[in-house]
C-alpha cells in the first residue's frame, strides 16, 4: 500500500484529503511522515476560512471532557511544534485564565475541576482574586478569582497554516487548491473523487472539510446535523502591553488577548451570518456590541482602544459541540471535522490519530465519543 | 428621530448635497451622515465660513459651491455632521459613530458619495515628519487660512497647479516647484483635445496657472525622473534626478500631490463589486446609469464612484437621488427619465474633458509603483517595497494574503494610503494585470471605532424591511 513515489502530474495517491485547512494539513503531514503519498483537495486557498482567521487560541483550558485527554497530547505536541512544523508557528505559551466574576462562579469552577481531576488530570487549577490580580494587573475589581492552566496561549493562525502547508510540501504532499469536489464513488476498493479539476483516486478518502465537512458526508451517504455558522472577532490597533494571558470568563462568552504586536483580539463565539456557498460571512453588530461590554466589564481601560478590524469565519458547528473524528462506516472512508470553532489546538493530535486510523486501523487514544454514528440517536437532532 | 429612512446619504460633498435636496423636494425621508463639521467635501471645505472673508485666492470656482451649500441647509433632511461611518451592509444598515456612541440605522435606498482621496505617493522619504500632501494643504488653507511657508511643490494634477496658483496669488513665498507631468503625455492628451474643446476655457485656465508659475521668479523643474525626500526625523531636503544627474535642495517642508482618486473603502466594505481602470490607474466602482451598485439598494456617486470633478459629482448626485427615488415610488420610472435628462446632458458635457485629463494627469509609474527596497509602502505598519517584493517571491498571490504574511494594510488606515500601490506592486512584481490581482477584502469599522462607542451602540431600527 505504501508507495511513496508520485510525480507532479500524479492523480492517484495513497491517501486523499478533502480540505486544506488545518486539519487537512495535519493529517496529511502525519500521513507523508509515515511514508504515504498524499493528495490534499481545497476548495480555494490553504488557510481561507476558518484554519487562518480563528483566535488562535492554545487552550486546555475549559474543554469539553471527552475531549481532555486528546487537547492534553495535543498541547505536548504544540510546547514542540517547531519540530513538527519547522517554524513556531507564533506560539507564544503563557497561560489561560477562565476568569470568576462572582463567587457562585467560583463553586462551578471547583467543580469543574473536580471532574478533570476525575479523569486523572490536574492541568486545571483554581486561583483566588489575589493570584488573579498578579496575573492580570488590568482585571476588574469585581472579580473574585478563576481558574487557569500555565502553559496555554496562542498562536498565529495563518501562519500555523502556512507552515503546515510548507512541511507538508516539503514532504511530498501535493496540494490542489481552488479545487472543488463534485462526488465521489468506490469502485473495487479505490475511490474516485471527481472534482472541478478532474478525477482523482486513492484507497483512502480523508474528510477534514470544516464547515463543509458536513456536505462531504452526505455524499457519503452519512448524514450529520452540521450547523454552519460566522463567529466573529475583532481587533484594535496596537496599544502599549498590559496583559501576557489569554483570557475568558465564566458564564459569558468572551476571548480576549494581547498580541506580541500590542494588538488585542477580542472575540467570544458571537456569530454572524454565514453562507457556505458563497463564501460570504455578514457581521451582526449586536454581538460584537455585546462582546465590547462584555471586554470593558473585565479590561475597564481597553475603552479606548480603537477597533480597525472585525470579521468572521465560517466554521461547522456540531449540536453536542465536539467534533467528528472517526472511521466512515463504509471502508477507506475518515472523517474529522465539525470541531465547533475550537479545533485549532487539536489539530496537531487529531492529524496523528487520523493517520493511525488510517495506517494501523486504530488510534491509540479512544475516540468513541466522537464517533460518526452519534447522531443516529434522534434525540440529538437539532 | 426616525430610525429607518427613505434614503440615506452618506457625505456632504456637492454629490451627496445635491442629491438630498433634490430627494427631499420629491417627498423622501432622508439621513445625511457627514464627517465633517459643515457641509461641502473637501472642494467646498468651510465654505460657508470663508464666504464673510476676503480669500479670493481660493478662486471663483470654490466660492461657487456656496449656492449649493445654501440650497442643501434650506432643504429638509436630517444632516449629521461629525459623523463618522464605519459600514454600510447589505440590507441598507449603515453604522456610524457621533458624539462617543456607535449607531445603526436603516436606509430602504442608500447613496454613496465619500468622494475622492489623494493617491498614495511612495517616494523615499513620503512619510518623514515635514512632508505633507497639497490636499491636507489646501484643509489648512480654508479652515484654518494657515499656509506652509517656504515648502518644494512636487507632483502633478490639477490640484497641483490650483493650489500652486492660489499660493502664489496670497503671496506665500514657495522655495521651489517639481512638475513630474510625464512629458509624454502632453502627445496622449493631445487626440482628445478635440472633444474637450468645449471646456477650452478651464484648460485656458488650467494653462494659465503653469504660465504664471514659470514666469514667477519660483525655482521650476521638469523632466524630473525620480524623487528623494532627505532627512532622518524630519525633512532636511529633496533630490530630484534629470537626465541621468541627481540634484538636491535644502527644503523643511515638501508638498506632494499626482491627483485624486476614488475613495472606495465604504463602498468595498459594503461589498459592491469593483473594476481596475487603466487610464486613471484605480479601481471603480461598479454602477449602472442610474448608480446602482452590484449591492442592492446601494448607489455609489460623484467621485466616490469615478474621478469627474465636482461640477459632474453634482449631476451624478441628482441622477444617483432620481434612481432611489423610482425605487422607493416616489415617481415613476417615466417621471424619473423626463427628471433626470438634463442633469445626464449636463453630466455628459462636463465628462468630455476628462479623457483629456486623464491622459494629461496620469501619473508617472515611476511615482506609482514604488522601486527602491527601503521605501515605505504600509505607513501604519512600515512594511517596505522589499518585504512586499520578498513575501510575493514566497508565493504570495495577492493583497489579501500578503496582510496575513507581512500585516501589511492591517493598520488603521485600512490601506487607504497603500492599497492601490500594494495592487500595482504586486502587479509589476508578478508580472500579472492589476485586474487579476485585485484589492483589499476589506473589513468593517472602515473608521476605527472606539470599543467604548461599539459597546454604546444603539440599534434603533424601525420594521419596515
Amino acid at each position: 500500500m505504501i508507495t511513496n513515489a508520485i510525480t507532479s502530474a500524479s492523480r492517484t495517491a495513497d491517501a486523499i484529503i478533502i480540505g486544506g485547512g488545518l486539519h487537512g494539513c495535519s493529517t496529511a503531514l502525519q500521513l507523508a511522515m509515515r511514508g504515504m503519498s498524499v493528495i490534499i483537495i481545497e476548495k480555494d486557498y490553504v488557510g481561507r476560512h476558518a484554519s487562518g482567521v480563528n483566535a488562535g487560541g492554545v487552550r486546555r483550558l475549559g474543554r469539553d471532557l471527552a475531549e481532555v485527554p486528546l487537547s492534553v497530547e495535543s498541547a505536548k505536541m504544540w510546547h514542540d511544534i517547531e519540530s513538527l512544523v519547522g517554524d513556531d508557528c507564533g506560539f507564544v505559551a503563557s497561560r489561560q485564565i477562565k476568569v470568576a466574576e462572582t463567587e457562585e462562579h467560583m463553586v462551578q469552577l471547583q467543580n469543574r475541576v473536580q471532574q478533570v481531576k476525575a479523569l486523572g488530570f490536574d492541568h486545571e487549577k483554581m486561583i483566588d482574586q489575589k493570584e488573579l490580580r498578579e496575573k492580570l494587573p488590568a482585571i476588574s475589581d469585581h472579580c473574585v478569582g478563576g481558574l487557569i492552566v500555565e502553559g496555554d496561549g496562542s498562536a498565529n493562525p495563518f501562519r500555523t497554516s502556512q507552515a503546515f502547508r510548507r512541511q507538508c510540501e516539503s514532504l511530498g504532499v501535493q496540494l490542489k487548491e481552488n479545487t472543488v469536489v463534485s462526488r465521489f464513488e468506490k469502485k473495487e476498493g479505490v475511490w474516485h473523487i471527481h472534482t472541478s479539476m478532474g478525477k482523482f483516486e486513492s484507497p483512502n478518502l480523508v474528510n477534514c472539510a470544516g464547515a463543509w465537512g458536513g456536505k462531504m458526508a452526505e455524499m457519503l451517504g452519512e448524514s450529520v446535523p452540521i450547523d454552519t455558522r460566522a463567529p466573529m472577532l475583532m481587533i484594535t490597533s496596537r496599544i502599549p502591553p498590559f496583559i501576557d494571558s489569554v483570557v475568558g470568563v465564566q458564564g459569558r462568552p468572551l476571548s480576549f488577548k494581547q498580541f506580541v504586536n500590542g494588538t488585542v483580539l477580542i472575540g467570544g463565539g458571537h456569530v454572524g451570518k454565514a453562507n457556505p456557498d458563497t463564501n460570504e460571512t455578514l457581521l451582526k453588530y449586536e454581538g460584537l456590541a455585546i462582546n465590547a461590554n462584555i471586554a470593558m466589564t473585565l479590561f475597564p481601560q481597553i475603552r479606548h482602544a480603537k477597533i480597525v478590524r472585525s470579521w468572521a469565519g465560517i466554521e461547522g458547528y456540531l449540536p453536542d459541540n465536539i467534533p467528528v473524528i472517526s472511521k466512515s462506516n463504509i471502508d477507506g472512508a475518515f472523517h474529522s471535522f465539525g470541531y465547533s470553532a475550537h479545533g485549532f489546538q487539536m489539530s496537531p493530535i487529531a492529524g496523528k490519530i487520523l493517520s493511525e486510523l488510517i495506517i494501523d486501523g486504530k488510534s491509540e487514544l479512544s475516540i468513541d465519543a466522537f464517533s460518526i454514528n452519534r447522531f443516529s440517536n434522534d434525540s440529538l437532532k437539532p | 428621530m426616525t430610525d429607518t429612512f427613505d434614503l440615506i446619504i452618506i457625505g456632504a460633498g456637492p454629490a451627496g448635497m445635491a442629491a438630498a435636496e433634490l430627494a427631499a423636494k420629491h417627498g423622501a425621508s432622508i439621513l445625511i451622515l457627514d464627517e465633517q463639521a459643515r457641509p461641502g467635501g473637501q472642494i467646498y471645505r468651510a465654505v460657508e465660513i470663508m464666504a464673510n472673508r476676503n480669500r479670493v485666492e481660493l478662486g471663483d470656482s470654490y466660492h461657487a459651491g456656496l449656492t449649493l451649500v445654501n440650497a442643501f441647509r434650506d432643504s429638509h433632511v436630517q444632516y449629521i455632521p461629525k459623523a463618522s461611518v464605519w459600514q454600510v451592509s447589505q440590507g441598507g444598515e449603515v453604522g456610524y459613530s457621533f458624539d462617543g456612541t456607535a449607531h445603526i440605522v436603516i436606509g430602504k435606498q442608500v447613496i454613496i458619495a465619500t468622494g475622492a482621496q489623494e493617491r498614495p505617493f511612495p517616494i523615499p522619504g513620503w512619510t518623514l515628519s515635514g512632508v505633507m500632501t497639497m490636499g491636507a494643504a489646501q484643509i489648512l488653507l480654508k479652515e484654518s487660512e494657515l499656509a506652509i511657508e517656504d515648502a518644494v511643490f512636487a507632483g502633478c494634477g490639477p490640484l497641483f497647479y490650483l493650489v500652486i496658483h492660489q499660493y502664489l496669488t496670497a503671496g506665500i513665498p514657495i522655495k521651489a516647484v517639481i512638475d513630474l507631468t510625464p512629458k509624454g503625455n502632453y502627445l496622449k492628451a493631445l487626440p482628445h483635445l478635440f472633444s474637450a474643446l468645449p471646456a477650452l476655457p478651464k484648460i485656458y485656465e488650467g494653462w494659465k496657472w503653469k504660465r504664471e508659475i514659470i514666469k514667477s521668479n519660483v525655482p521650476y523643474f521638469s523632466d524630473v525622473s525620480d524623487l528623494k525626500i532627505l532627512g532622518e526625523e524630519g525633512v532636511t531636503g529633496i533630490s530630484y534626478k534629470q537626465g541621468s544627474t541627481w540634484k538636491t535642495l535644502d527644503a523643511s517642508h515638501i508638498l506632494l500631490h499626482q491627483g485624486v482618486v476614488p475613495n472606495v473603502n465604504i463602498s468595498l466594505a459594503a461589498g459592491c463589486k469593483s473594476s481596475w481602470n487603466e487610464d486613471q490607474a484605480c479601481w471603480r466602482i461598479n454602477v449602472d446609469d442610474w448608480f446602482q451598485s452590484s449591492v442592492k439598494g446601494v448607489r455609489v456617486t460623484g467621485d466616490g464612484a469615478s474621478i469627474g470633478g465636482a461640477l459632474a459629482a453634482e449631476q451624478r448626485g441628482r441622477i444617483a437621488a432620481v434612481g432611489a427615488l423610482v425605487q422607493l415610488e416616489k415617481i415613476t420610472a417615466t417621471e424619473g427619465d423626463h427628471l433626470a435628462a438634463p442633469y445626464k446632458a449636463a453630466l455628459a458635457a462636463e465628462m468630455r474633458v476628462r479623457p483629456f485629463l486623464d491622459a494629461l494627469f496620469k501619473p508617472s509609474d515611476t511615482f506609482r509603483i514604488p522601486q527602491h527596497d527601503n521605501t515605505i509602502v504600509c505607513r501604519c505598519e512600515e512594511v517596505t517595497v522589499g518585504q512586499v517584493r520578498q513575501v510575493v517571491g514566497m508565493g504570495c498571490a495577492g493583497p489579501n494574503q500578503l496582510k496575513s504574511f507581512s500585516r501589511c494594510g492591517m493598520g488603521p488606515c485600512q490601506g487607504r494610503f497603500c492599497g492601490l500601490t500594494v495592487s500595482e506592486l504586486i502587479s509589476e512584481t508578478l508580472k500579472k494585470p492589476v485586474s487579476a490581482v485585485g484589492y483589499y477584502r476589506l473589513r468593517p469599522p472602515v473608521k476605527p471605532l472606539l470599543l467604548q462607542e461599539l459597546a454604546n451602540l444603539k440599534i434603533t431600527k424601525g420594521d419596515s424591511l
